[in-house]
């Protein structure tokens, strides 16, 4: 299983490995990963499992949709320019190794 | 902190209450008693992506096992509060033990509306709440063929659009003359009338089922007042719930189509507050007190009480909103559209992108947005900041949206 990085704001790191298909927010929530919330489960409703993607990483994340980019602009902490929603994100073979950073607050 | 913080109702409600406190540095004790044998778990996927099977069982948990011994949260699985004793300040279980508490919060839900006909109990027919539910109605959708859903509202749609996802003969079944009536205009309930006809769907309007038939014990049809026979293998009802609260009225509190609870979600004993589907609550977007059935409402319902409990009581305001999936097209609601007087409509429904916005007198109230995502959230911060936009305005598409607070602002100043 690709192993993913939680970063938090503290700069305390988890590396969970995370099932292929699996979104990056579910990765978290089902290794109850601090700093992800998911409220609304993964539907692009409530901005509260904003990330930073590493920058390293970003360019190789399938481009961001209408939807989330809307959301996007209601994420509690600033928004900045590698920022994702991590229910967005599935997990693929190529993604072993992400790192995220979670942002200070979800809310 | 002896007796801590007991939540009755292990929903999404209940679960979140107990992860805000945590969240919030509570560090007594918090008991969570839920009713049905499983972790708490999301509902929305169970007549979405569960239920088309593109959703796995072990997502549905909103955190796996080993969070609730981590946080200190007594995860009480199968149990039911049967009964309130406010001057012990204790809850007896229906297993016959008592945990006390010293903040009690009803998380209570609610459960389907049984269908009123003959017939009802059959083999074959079937509601749509619980995950266990959803199991059930996943397994039958595998041999089904023909399946008939009684109502019109969000889950029989949802559930509607999965099952002709998949191929099978489905009809919906809605009393009144149109789709959704209790929570869209009639302009929505149009559009997705012809959404449903478009991919096969057959759409009964204004017909009032009668009788479900059946042979070898098994229901076969659905028989309507107008004599017509629906056949089917499989028939769903989806004809609303009813909110949990006999717990509460035989704890003499006041109920009114929910537990009645104040802006601070409290009950009239102070130790006691009521959450989520169950909360009977005034709402200053419904102007009125309402009832909520979300996810929206539950998370932020705990929100607001955990807070309290952690001593910064704020009232609830929370802008209200909702979402549906069915077929590949998303309707986002804010606000709450009940009694409005006037609607206008942005962008052209021919584009399957458009967004109505409804007006209680001059105030803008509630939004519906379908494949309008930029819609959706201009609407929430709209109607969080109490925007005075104008329907003018809304139907205005060079309007921007996005910054139509300090433009309507500027305009009712000059």
């Amino acid at each position: 299983m690709p192993a993913i990085t939680y970063v938090s704001d503290s700069g305390a790191a988890h590396t969970v490995d995370v099932p292929v298909g699996d979104s990056v927010m579910e990765g978290a929530v089902q290794n109850s990963i601090d700093g992800i919330l998911a409220e609304c489960g993964g539907a692009r409703q409530c901005a509260t499992c904003h990330v930073y993607v590493d920058e390293t990483w970003f360019n190789r994340l399938e481009p961001i949709e209408e939807p989330e980019e809307e959301m996007l602009t209601v994420t509690a902490a600033p928004r900045k320019p590698h920022s994702r929603l991590s229910c967005q994100i599935p997990v693929t073979k190529a993604l072993d190794g992400l790192i995220v950073h979670l942002p200070p607050f979800q809310k | 902190m002896a007796g801590g913080v007991v939540v009755a109702g292990a929903g999404q409600a209940g679960f979140q209450l107990a992860f805000s406190l945590r969240s919030r540095g509570y560090e007594g004790v918090i008991t969570l008693i839920g009713e049905e044998p499983h972790l708490p778990y999301q509902r929305p996927p169970l007549s979405k992506a569960f239920l088309a099977g593109k959703q796995e069982l072990r997502h549905l948990a909103l955190r796996p096992a080993p969070y609730y011994a981590s946080q200190r949260i007594d995860f009480m699985a199968g149990e039911t509060a049967a009964s309130i004793d406010r001057v012990a300040r204790r809850v007896t279980l229906a297993s016959g033990s008592a945990v006390p508490y010293e903040t009690l919060v009803l998380a209570l839900g609610a459960r389907v509306r049984p269908l009123p006909i003959p017939g009802a109990q059959l083999e074959g027919v079937c509601y749509l709440r619980s995950l266990d539910h959803a199991v059930a109605i996943r397994t039958r959708l595998q041999e089904a063929r023909a399946v008939v859903v009684i109502g019109g509202g969000f889950i029989g749609l949802e559930l509607g659009a999965v099952a002709r996802s998949q191929g099978k003969d489905v009809t919906v079944v809605e009393m009144q003359p149109r789709l959704m009536p209790r929570v869209v205009s009639p302009l929505i309930s149009d559009y997705y009338a012809k959404l449903h006809a478009s991919q096969g769907v057959q759409v009964k309007l204004s017909a009032m089922p009668v009788e479900i038939s059946a042979s070898n014990r098994r229901a076969n049809a659905l028989v309507l007042s107008d004599g017509e026979r629906i056949p089917a293998d499989l028939i769903v009802a989806g004809i609303g719930v009813l909110p949990n609260i006999a717990l509460a009225q035989d704890a003499g509190f006041e109920t009114a189509n929910g537990i009645v609870v104040n802006e601070y979600l409290r009950t009239d004993d102070p130790c006691i507050y009521a959450i989520g589907d169950c909360a009977a609550h005034p709402n200053p977007f419904a102007g009125t007190r309402v009832r909520i059935e979300s996810v929206q409402n539950a998370v932020d319902q705990a929100e607001c009480v955990a807070a309290a409990i952690c001593g910064q009581a704020r009232p609830y305001e929370d802008v209200p909103w909702f979402w549906t999936d069915q077929f590949d097209v998303k309707l986002q609601m804010a606000g709450l559209s009940g009694g409005y007087d006037r609607s206008v409509t942005r962008g052209d429904p021919e584009s399957r992108k458009f967004s109505v916005f409804y007006f209680r007198g001059e105030r803008l109230v509630a939004v519906d947005s379908i494949n309008r995502p930029a819609d959706h959230i201009a609407a929430r911060k709209l109607l969080a900041a109490r925007s005075r936009l104008t329907p003018e305005q809304a139907a205005d598409e060079s309007v921007d949206l996005k910054s139509a607070n300090q433009l309507s602002a500027t305009i009712n100043s000059q």
